[in-house]
């Protein structure tokens, strides 16, 4: 049984799924699993994309996030210009990762760390700066995960492909009044 | 060659292009002179928005991209970039801000509370694009004063060259670097895994997936007798080229083999010195490759 509440979640969030450009087309589902096949990385999924849009029919919405699926996802497109119903399915996930981060659902995921991290740093320098990101995504996760990184870190290094210093764009300021003003769900 | 080449095209590198990748945009200016194909850096360009950002921040990475393209629409000319990643997400917000007329109104507020503006004109280009199609065959095949036909590559797209966008080339079975690598005179080992995905940020996040996906690439293309992978895109580049040694070692096969911007092949082909392509900077030895397999005409 699913309760009410979480099928009203379900229900707004398919009205958000709705709104995506395409996003409508997610009803023409006829569960051909061409999407799960396509996908590079669904055998380390606990459910793959074909479940993941039956189960988001089904009300299930607390499965869907409860599941490893989401930040599995590489965004490499394959489901999306596969799908013989054209269902942006590289953009349902996008909007289920933007619903785990706003609600702070993404329990333990490295997928999220990440994300959060990347968008922190271009946040305050308006671009990546590769070292800064790594250091906040090993701090913010398991910092032991970055031992087996250090053999190509000191490569790297010797090659001196390894920025330091962060260099922030001169028009952050403008930048920031932009962001600003876009206001994204309220969140920061 | 046609007449966008001699407008010049406005360039946005990209953020891991000015350091870790640098070899990439080092190549590209490169061949670019070598081409007479003007470049010209957009000023104070930021993030692009990212494969990483615009999941979990979509307007916000809209307008991070919007503010590039207001900058580069004061020019006049074609936006050139080299980054697959950057390439789809410049294109992504040119096409949902043309389509949804709320997102357009947003995006065009935001832009405006930091002085700027963005009338939607700004045509995105991949650099690989603009050597196949605008440069052409025949001004490429004049340029060509070196012999690469013994080398042997395995031309590998990756995924965000022609997906979800596949005006430029086929989703599956991208052929436009294998065109190139054509005219330069390598030899083209046949690689269906084309553009089939390395992983991505999943090297980090989740390196059981990304090392085995990229592993796949790696053991086909040696699988099939290439000397050297060639890509465009940064984050392929460095998944390729960062993990041959533990691959090799989980695979229990030896995966090593260097790994090549399309850039730096044509500025080989071009008879351009090792210093001008940033050759130096690869983590595999491409000077053997270099001497072996790359003569003169």
């Amino acid at each position: 049984m699913v309760s009410t509440e979480a099928k009203q979640l379900c229900n707004q969030f398919l009205e958000n799924v709705y709104a995506i450009p395409h996003g409508e087309k997610i009803k023409d589902c006829i569960q051909c699993g061409t999407c799960s096949a396509s996908c590079p990385s669904s055998a380390a999924m606990e459910y793959g994309p074909r479940e993941i849009i039956a189960a988001l029919r089904a009300g299930m919405l607390d499965r869907v996030l409860n599941a490893n699926t989401v930040w599995l996802c590489v965004s490499c497109y394959s489901c999306t210009v596969r799908c013989p119903a054209g269902i942006p399915f590289t953009d349902v996930m996008y909007e289920l990762k933007r619903l785990e981060v706003d609600q702070g659902l993404a329990k333990d995921s490295a997928g999220a760390a990440m994300a959060k991290a990347f968008a922190g740093v271009v946040d305050r320098h308006g671009r990546n700066v590769e070292t800064k990101l790594l250091r906040k995504y090993y701090l913010g996760t398991n910092p032991l995960k970055v031992l087996p990184q250090i053999p190509l870190a000191l490569k790297m290094l010797a090659k001196g492909r390894l920025e330091f210093w962060p260099r922030t764009i001169r028009g952050i300021k403008g930048l920031r009044k932009m962001m600003a003003a876009i206001e994204e769900n309220g969140t920061p | 060659m046609n007449e966008t080449v001699t407008q010049g095209y406005s360039y946005f590198p990209g953020c891991s292009l000015t350091r870790s990748n640098r070899a990439y945009d080092i190549s590209t200016r490169s061949v670019a002179r070598a081409l007479d194909i003007e470049l010209v850096e957009i000023d104070d360009w930021n993030c692009c928005g990212a494969t990483a950002y615009l999941p979990i921040r979509e307007r916000r990475a809209f307008v991070l991209s919007a503010r590039n393209l207001a900058i580069a629409e004061k020019t006049d000319r074609e936006l050139a970039t080299i980054c697959n990643a950057c390439y789809v997400v410049l294109r992504k917000t040119n096409k949902y801000m043309a389509e949804d007329a709320t997102l357009r109104r947003a995006v065009g507020r935001a832009l405006k509370a930091g002085g700027m503006d963005y009338h939607g004109t700004v045509r995105v280009r991949h650099f690989l694009d603009i050597l196949v199609n605008d440069v052409g065959e025949e001004a490429i095949r004049q340029k060509v004063c070196r012999d690469l036909s013994g080398l042997r590559v395995a031309c590998y797209s990756g995924c965000q060259l022609s997906r979800p966008f596949d005006d430029l080339d086929d989703p599956e079975y991208p052929v436009i670097m294998e065109r190139l690598a054509g005219w330069l005179g390598a030899t083209v080992v046949p690689f269906p895994m084309s553009a089939k995905c390395c992983g991505g940020l999943s090297m980090t996040t989740r390196p059981e997936v990304g090392r085995q996906l990229t592993g796949k690439l790696l053991t086909t293309a040696k699988q099939r007798g290439a000397d050297a992978i060639l890509t465009a895109c940064p984050l392929c580049q460095i998944n390729l080229e960062g993990y041959q040694g533990p691959i090799s070692r989980a695979a229990g096969a030896d995966c090593s083999i260097p790994v090549l911007y399309f850039t730096q092949l044509a500025g080989l082909a071009f008879g351009l010195e090792g210093r001008e392509l940033a050759l130096a900077d690869s983590l595999t030895p491409v000077e053997d490759l270099c001497a072996e397999k790359v003569g003169a005409l």
